[in-house]
This record gives structure tokens, sequence and C-alpha cells, in this order.
């Protein structure tokens, strides 16, 4: 099992696969799950990446199908209600956004040609390009995206309804203008205008329908680089060619099909023989991705996730009184090697956070936090500290944590934590639940003790992060929201300064002073930064030319034959 | 015979109510509820927007009021609206209707064939080295947990051998058409099929051994013998018809415990039928979905025990249609239970 070539295994990094076999179901799964572990670890490179090719349009010629993966299957295509990535991925090629973001987290237009902010900040003028049509051939215009605003971002669009809330009117002087009025200053709405931020609806389908229930919701018309043809649930979805795109010559390619294999090794399978061309957000398991990644027809890559940025997190309930001593806290992320953690679970496919915003977000990070390394010394002096010595059973005191139901690596890690735990002393009980009972048990009855979950900072600290730390955002019964009941008015007064802070580089400061808060405070405990990865054919050019992989439109993306 | 037929649809119209009635309370005890589901994957919500969703999809009201508002759907003929997947129910059901209906339909056909002709193998000379192999595949047969079963044949014939393929229904990555397909089809439904059908084969083995043993001891199969018909004839002709009662009797109730089964196989094998919508269903708590499923189910469970009694009174002239009760004490659940434990 251990080749010659292996690096020798930290204490950790054995205790854990050591106990992983020790509890594995049966031989084989032990065996599979540790060669898995092993065959992630680094040698040399932190995991085994190879380059695309460099993202041009120059010679780039028409044609082809690209078989694509999407998994899990999308439950829906109605993108404005579930933003889930597999419903990202597939309605961001047959819908364009107003704005899209490239690979510097900077807006670009889309269908949107330029857009404008008032020096008061108190409108955004957003000038159409002309000669976008609908798949159905009616032509776009303002109005369009006045009947989005209105009915779709202030109703059902996530993330519209947070940023548009002080959106107080939408004119519309022409067929391709609009103007939207605010309230107050909202400097965020730049960094919100995609496709799935914003989306825009063909105003002629939805208006006086039940929107959420619109037949067309999963027989989308939009005005995108592809044309949705058929979706045969539980096989494919299959787009085409939409010919009469607002770009001249685009798309490159013919067709697109997404692919629906629910099983990993099978995913890897299909990469291999060349039966799919493309999977994004680790499609693989991460020994595989290794394995395909030494393929001279394949690309493996970790490109294209800026605006995706997400870090892995602990949510501690403060208000247990074990958990609400920020002693503890601190002892508990001494207590994690995470840089095991991320070679031993992630197999390399991630990194050690240093504080809340990822270091792919690099407008608003900072390393100059407060930091808490790997040292078991020090984690249980702090527990001896915060009055926890260890009984006569041995254990300090006992936690329950429940883990993000979303797949074996959370799991595992899972399991990593609690063993770090055990070292100094803290007894886990690890939970495992459903999706749904997890959810009410975390969000709606705040009924946990330690959480770990994740969450993407997207192109804006304040589209991700600011939930959890806002005392504003606790909200029972709603996901994702600041659930550890943090509450700090120190922390409340910056969130709120950047709400409002016009001045760019003002607002990032703002952020990196919230970084510093939170690294301090611990509301939530940062383990890693995730670094998502994509496999393609190597042929295939402009897959990661985007900030989000997930919803990237693939109009500019072609395959280069020569290659 | 129609009157029979007309009870049992009746019948069926009683199960389907309590059915109804009895998973939706069911689910709502569960934890969560779709809204819960949605918002989760959604990422970032606010709490409006959660209210709004649970008032669109009538979450909002009591449980009764539900339970109310569904079961007069229900008397309309109208199975409702997924609104996890944004589309009717009854399409989706009658979507992976078919992939279900080939899995559990294989198996008994599988199940039964095997099992006969094992059964008779062994009733030729009791306690002779078929039988004794076959005892012992049968204990194993019973004793193994079907995910097991499952996971085994995968690491067997799909991993270590790579014959078969171990997931899902046809090769989608491959566009055959024609025998090609057909064929492809068969290969996914190797594993599956064997799943289900292991246990099946075990019991079916036994009973018809069972009865195979008791028939050829009985008098009339004496005189057959004396008559000098072959041992073929007498088998087949007179020894079957009756050691089959037992066997169309379980086939009821495996046609039942099998789209129990065909939950955790498809899960397993990835097999796009209802077994996997189902579980689907229960995990983002997708209420109408699940109870269409359950609901089919239980047509397909009362029809198919509709069959075997028909098939039985074919079978065996003692059995009046008037009465549907079996009265040979063979067939009685004591004694398959007896008959089935006598192997173990």
């Amino acid at each position: 099992m251990t080749s010659s070539t292996q690096l020798p295994l930290s204490a950790d990094e054995q205790e854990v696969i050591a106990d992983l076999q020790r509890r594995s179901f049966f031989g084989i799964s032990g065996a599979l799950l540790a060669g898995g572990l092993l065959s992630g670890l680094p040698t040399g490179e932190a995991n085994a990446l190879t380059k695309a090719l460099p993202n041009t349009e120059d010679g780039a010629q028409r044609g082809g199908t690209l078989e694509a993966l999407v998994h899990p299957e999308p439950p829906t295509l109605a993108f404005f209600i579930n933003t889930a990535t597999p419903t990202r991925l597939v309605a961001s090629k047959i819908f364009d956004g107003l704005l899209d973001y490239g690979p510097d987290l900077q807006p670009r237009g889309q269908l949107a040609e330029r857009w404008q902010v008032a020096a008061d900040g108190l409108s955004v003028t957003l000038n159409l390009r002309k000669n976008v049509f609908w798949h159905d051939g009616k032509p776009f215009t303002s109005e369009d995206v006045k009947f989005s605003a209105e009915q779709v971002w202030r109703k059902y669009a996530p993330t519209a309804r947070r940023v548009f809330q002080n959106l107080t009117q939408v004119d519309t002087p022409d067929a391709h203008t609009v103007v939207l009025r605010l309230s107050k200053p909202t400097p965020v709405i730049l960094n919100a205008l995609d496709v799935v931020a914003a989306p825009v609806l063909p105003r002629h389908l939805y208006e006086g329908t039940d929107i959420p229930n619109n037949p067309h919701n999963n027989k989308p018309v939009g005005t995108g680089p592809f044309v949705f043809k058929e979706w045969s649930r539980g096989s494919h979805i299959a787009l085409e060619r939409f010919d009469k795109y607002w770009a001249p010559g685009l798309p490159y390619l013919d067709r697109l099909t997404f692919k629906v294999i629910p099983d990993v090794a099978g995913r890897a399978t299909a990469l291999e023989t060349g039966a799919v061309h493309y999977g994004e957000r680790n499609p693989v398991t991460f020994a595989d991705a290794d394995r395909l990644a030494k393929s001279n027809k394949l690309v493996v890559s970790t490109d294209g996730y800026n605006g995706f940025a997400a870090t892995l997190w602990l949510i501690p309930n403060l208000r247990d009184p074990i958990l609400g001593k920020l002693a503890v806290r601190q002892a508990l992320v001494h207590a994690i090697n995470r840089d095991a953690l991320v070679r031993t679970v992630w197999g390399g496919y991630a990194a050690a956070a240093t504080g809340p915003v990822s270091s792919q977000l690099k407008t608003f990070y900072t390393a100059d936090t407060q930091q808490y390394p790997f040292d078991r010394k020090k984690a249980e002096a702090l527990l001896e500290e915060a009055g926890y010595p260890k009984k006569a059973d041995g254990w300090r005191f006992d936690l329950t944590h429940a883990f993000i139901p979303y797949g074996d690596d959370y799991r595992r890690t899972g399991e990593f934590v609690r063993q770090a735990f055990r070292a100094v002393g803290v007894n886990v009980d690890l939970k495992s639940q459903d999706l749904a009972s997890w959810t009410k048990d975390v969000f709606a009855d705040y009924k946990f003790q330690l959480v770990s979950s994740w969450g993407v900072n997207w192109q804006d600290p304040q589209l991700g992060l600011e939930q959890h730390y806002w005392s504003k955002a606790e909200s029972k019964g709603t996901p994702w929201q600041n659930a550890s009941g943090y509450a700090s008015p120190e922390m409340d007064r910056l969130l709120e300064a950047a709400q409002v802070e016009p001045d760019i580089a003002k607002r990032a400061q703002i952020y990196q002073d919230v970084q510093r808060l939170v690294q301090k405070d611990l509301p939530l405990l940062h383990l890693f930064e995730f670094r998502w990865f994509g496999v393609w054919d190597k042929r295939l050019r402009n897959v990661t030319d985007t900030f989000n992989h997930s919803q990237s439109n693939f109009a500019r993306v072609w395959f280069d034959a020569k290659a | 015979m129609t009157r029979q037929v007309l009870a049992r649809l009746l019948q069926l119209v009683g199960v389907v109510l309590a059915i109804a009635v009895l998973n939706f309370g069911l689910l709502k005890l569960l934890p969560g509820d779709l809204v819960d589901v949605i918002a989760s994957e959604s990422g970032s919500v606010t709490a409006e927007y959660v209210a709004q969703l649970r008032q669109l999809y009538g979450l909002d009201r009591s449980v009764f009021q539900q339970l109310l508002a569904y079961v007069g759907q229900l008397a309309q003929g109208d199975l409702g609206f997924s609104f996890r997947f944004g589309e009717p129910v009854l399409g989706l059901v009658l979507d992976r209707l078919p992939a279900t209906l080939a899995l559990v339909g294989t198996a008994l056909l599988v199940s039964v064939v095997a099992g006969v002709l094992l059964g008779i193998a062994s009733a030729r000379r009791p306690h002779g080295v078929v039988d004794a192999a076959l005892s012992t595949l049968a204990t194993l047969g019973y004793s193994a947990p079907m995910f097991w079963t499952a996971l085994m044949l995968i690491v067997l014939f799909g991993v270590r051998l790579e014959w078969l393929p171990i997931a899902g229904l046809r090769d989608i990555s491959a566009a055959y058409t024609g025998w090609r397909l057909v064929l492809d089809l068969a290969a996914h439904l190797v594993l599956p099929v064997l799943t289900l059908s292991i246990y099946y084969v075990a019991v079916y083995a036994r009973l018809s051994r069972a009865a195979l043993i008791e028939t050829l001891g009985e008098d009339f199969i004496r005189t057959a013998r004396a008559k000098g018909a072959r041992e073929q004839r007498v088998i087949f002709r007179h020894g079957l018809r009756n050691a089959l009662l037992p066997v169309v009797t379980m086939l009821g109730l495996q046609s039942s415990a099998l789209l129990g089964g065909s939950v955790v196989v498809e899960t397993v094998f990835a097999w796009p039928g209802l077994g996997q919508l189902s579980f689907e269903a229960i995990k983002s708590r997708d209420l109408p979905v699940l109870l269409a499923v359950l609901l089919f189910s239980a047509a397909f469970v009362v029809i198919a025990n509709l069959l075997v009694d028909l098939a039985l009174a074919r079978l065996d002239p003692r059995i009046r249609t008037r009465a549907v009760k079996v009265p040979a004490d063979n067939l009685s659940a004591d004694h398959l239970a007896a008959v089935a434990k006598e192997a173990a």
C-alpha cells in the first residue's frame, strides 16, 4: 500500500489513516480509502496540477460538441429561486447576466455595455446592449430588466433580495437604458449583477404568471449563447448554439450536453475515455484527479474560482456555556493540524486559512490577522486556564459535532477534527444527519454545539461573509445566517460602514478590519480555503476566463484542433 | 370472479387513503421541510424569503389543513406538484416507472424460474450433492443483508473482474442504438437483479423442494408411475402443478418486499427508478412525490396479489373463486415460515 516514493507520514496522518481503517466498513473500503488518502499526499508539489492552454480567441474555430458533467443533477433550472451550483452551471449557459466578472473579479459587460454609479451613490445607470434577442426571437429591452428587478429580484432571487433592499424605483428612459434608484448608497451592487445574483427573465413569458411554477422554468428561454433543447431526467440536459446571439460569430461550440453521472468512479472513467470532455468543481476524487493529471489528454486545474473562493469553518454555538469562552475556541483551533487536514482528507486541494476572507479574493484579503498555529501543549494549557481540567475518565468535556451532509470529504473532515480534539482531552460525538434535519437543527433551532460547514466569499465579502458576523443577520429559521449568536457592536459598526462606503479602497480597508476582528473574537473557526479543481480536455480554450467556473457562459470556449 | 376483482379494487381505494394519511403523518414527523432544503442549497437567503416560500408551498398551514388539502387533491385524481423538481408529480413518477418495473419484473421472473428449477433438482435426490450445495447456498441467500450482497457483487464483478457495469441504467457516454442498446441495458440489469433475487431464489428453491417431495409421495403420483409415465412427465405434469401452489402464494408476498428492496438496490446501483426517486423525495422532504411513489407501489402490490389469487384458483380446483381464502393448510403463513426455517 505504501510505495517507496511516499513521504514519511506525520504522526497525525498515521493516526487518522489508522483510525479510518479501523472503523472502515469493510476491508476493501479501508484499502481504497487509505489508498486515496495516501496517493493524495504531496510528492514535492501540493498536488499534480497541469497547465491549461492559454486563454485566447486567436485562430478560434467554430464547431464541436462539448460533453460536460453535471453532478448532482440539478433539481430544477429555476436558477432565480434555487441557486445550487448544478443549477448555476446549466442556467448560466442559457441566460446572460447584466454583467460578468473576470478572473480579477473586475466587472465585464454582458447584457449591459456600460454602467455608471452616480456621484451620490443613489442611482446606477445601465446602458444595455442593442440587438439582443431572447431564444424565441423576441427582442430584449429595458422592460425585461425592469420586470426582473421589480418582480424577481425583490421577491425570489436569494442574493438580489439582500443586495437590492434599498432599491426604490426602476426607470427605463428608453428601450436600452435602465436606472436603478436607491434610498442609500449600495456599492456592493456592482459586484452582484451576474447572471445568478441578478437574474434577467423574459418579461413576455413571465409577467402575470405564477412565477415559481411557470412552465418555462424547466424549459428556459434565455438570452445566453446556448438554447435549451431537452432535459431527460437522470440522463442529460442538451443545449444547442444560439444563432442570433448578440456577439457575432459566438458561441464557437455547436452543442453543449450536460451528462448526469451520479457515481464518482464513473465520472473519472468517462473523463478518461473521452466520453465527456469537461467536469468542474471537484468532479472526481482527489486520488483520481492526481491520476488524470498525468494523462496527456486532460488538464486538471484550480483556475477560474477566484469568485467562488470558499472556506471551511467550524461554527461554535456561542450560546453554549463551554464554547462561549474565547479560551476554549482558541484552544480548539490550536488543537487542529490544518496542514495535515488539507493534505490527508483534501488531497492537497485546499490550503490552511488565515481568516474569514480567502486569499483568492485579492482585493479584500489581508494576512495581517491573529493566527493560531497547531500546538497541542498550548491548546491544553488554554483549556486548563478556561477551567476544564481532565476528569477521572480522561476527558475535559464532551462536545457534539454535526458535519454538513455533503459527502465523504466532509464526513472525514469531521472525523479528523474529532481525532484532533480527543488528543487534547475533548471527547467529541460526531453526528451524521440528512440535509433537512441538519439545517433545521443548526439554523432553525440552534440545537448544536459545534458544526462544520463551509461558505463562499463570492466576489465581495458582503455577499458571502457579512451574514455570519452581523448581529442583525441572526434570524432563527434562515439557513446560512449568523447561527453562532455572535453579536459585537464593533463588528456591526464595521459591516454597516462597508455597506454604504462608496470609495472602493476605503471599503476594502474596512473589510481588513473585519478580518482582524474575526480572528480576535473567533465567532467562526476558519480551517482552510478550498482549491476547487476542474478536469477537462486539453484542447479546450477559455474555460477558466471567469470569476466563477460554475457559471461562465462558455460563449468563447472552443476546441483547438492543433493542440 | 368479477365480484372478487371489484372487491379488490375497492380495497385498493382504502389502502390508498390509509397510505396517504399514514405516510403524510410520518413524513411530517421528520425534522426539517422542503423549504429548509431549498434554502440550504441556495446559500444565503433572507428570513422573508423563507417565510414566502413556506406560504407559496402551503407549508405555513397546520398539518391537518395540509393533509385535508392533499386528500382533497387526490380525490380529484391530482397527485400534486413537486416544488423541488418544478414539475407535476405524475410526470415525474411515470418517467421513472419503466426502470423500476424492468428491475422488479426481471427480478421476479429470475427468482421464480431459477428457484423452482433448483428446487426440482434438489427434490429429485433429497440429501444428494445438489441438494446439499443448494441448502448451503440457500442459507447464505437468506442470511446476507441486501446492501452487503450488493456491495460484494460490485466489488467482485465490477471492481475486481471488471465484467459488469456497476451503476446506472445504461452507458450514457456511449450512444448505443438497437440491439447494442438492449445488450447494454441487460448488462446493467445483471447485478441489481442478482442482488434483489438471491434471497428469493433460495426461498423458492426451499419451498418448491419441500412441496415437491411431499407431492411425490402422494398416491396419485404412485398411480401415475404405476401407469408407466416417464419421470419427467410425472414431475412436470403431476408434481409441479401441486408444488407450485406455495410458490405462487410467495410471489404475492415477494412483490411487496421487492419494492422495499428496490429502494436499497436502486440507491446502491444508481438505478434511475422509483426507489431512487423516493429516496430523493425523503431527503428533500418532497411530500407529494414520496406519497405518489407509495401509492403506485400500493397499487402494484394489490394488483399482484389479485393475480396470485386468480392463478391459485386456476392451479387448484379446490380453491373456490367465491372465497379468496386459501384452505389448504400447507399454504398457511405459519407453514411457509416453517418451510423457510427448515433450511436454516
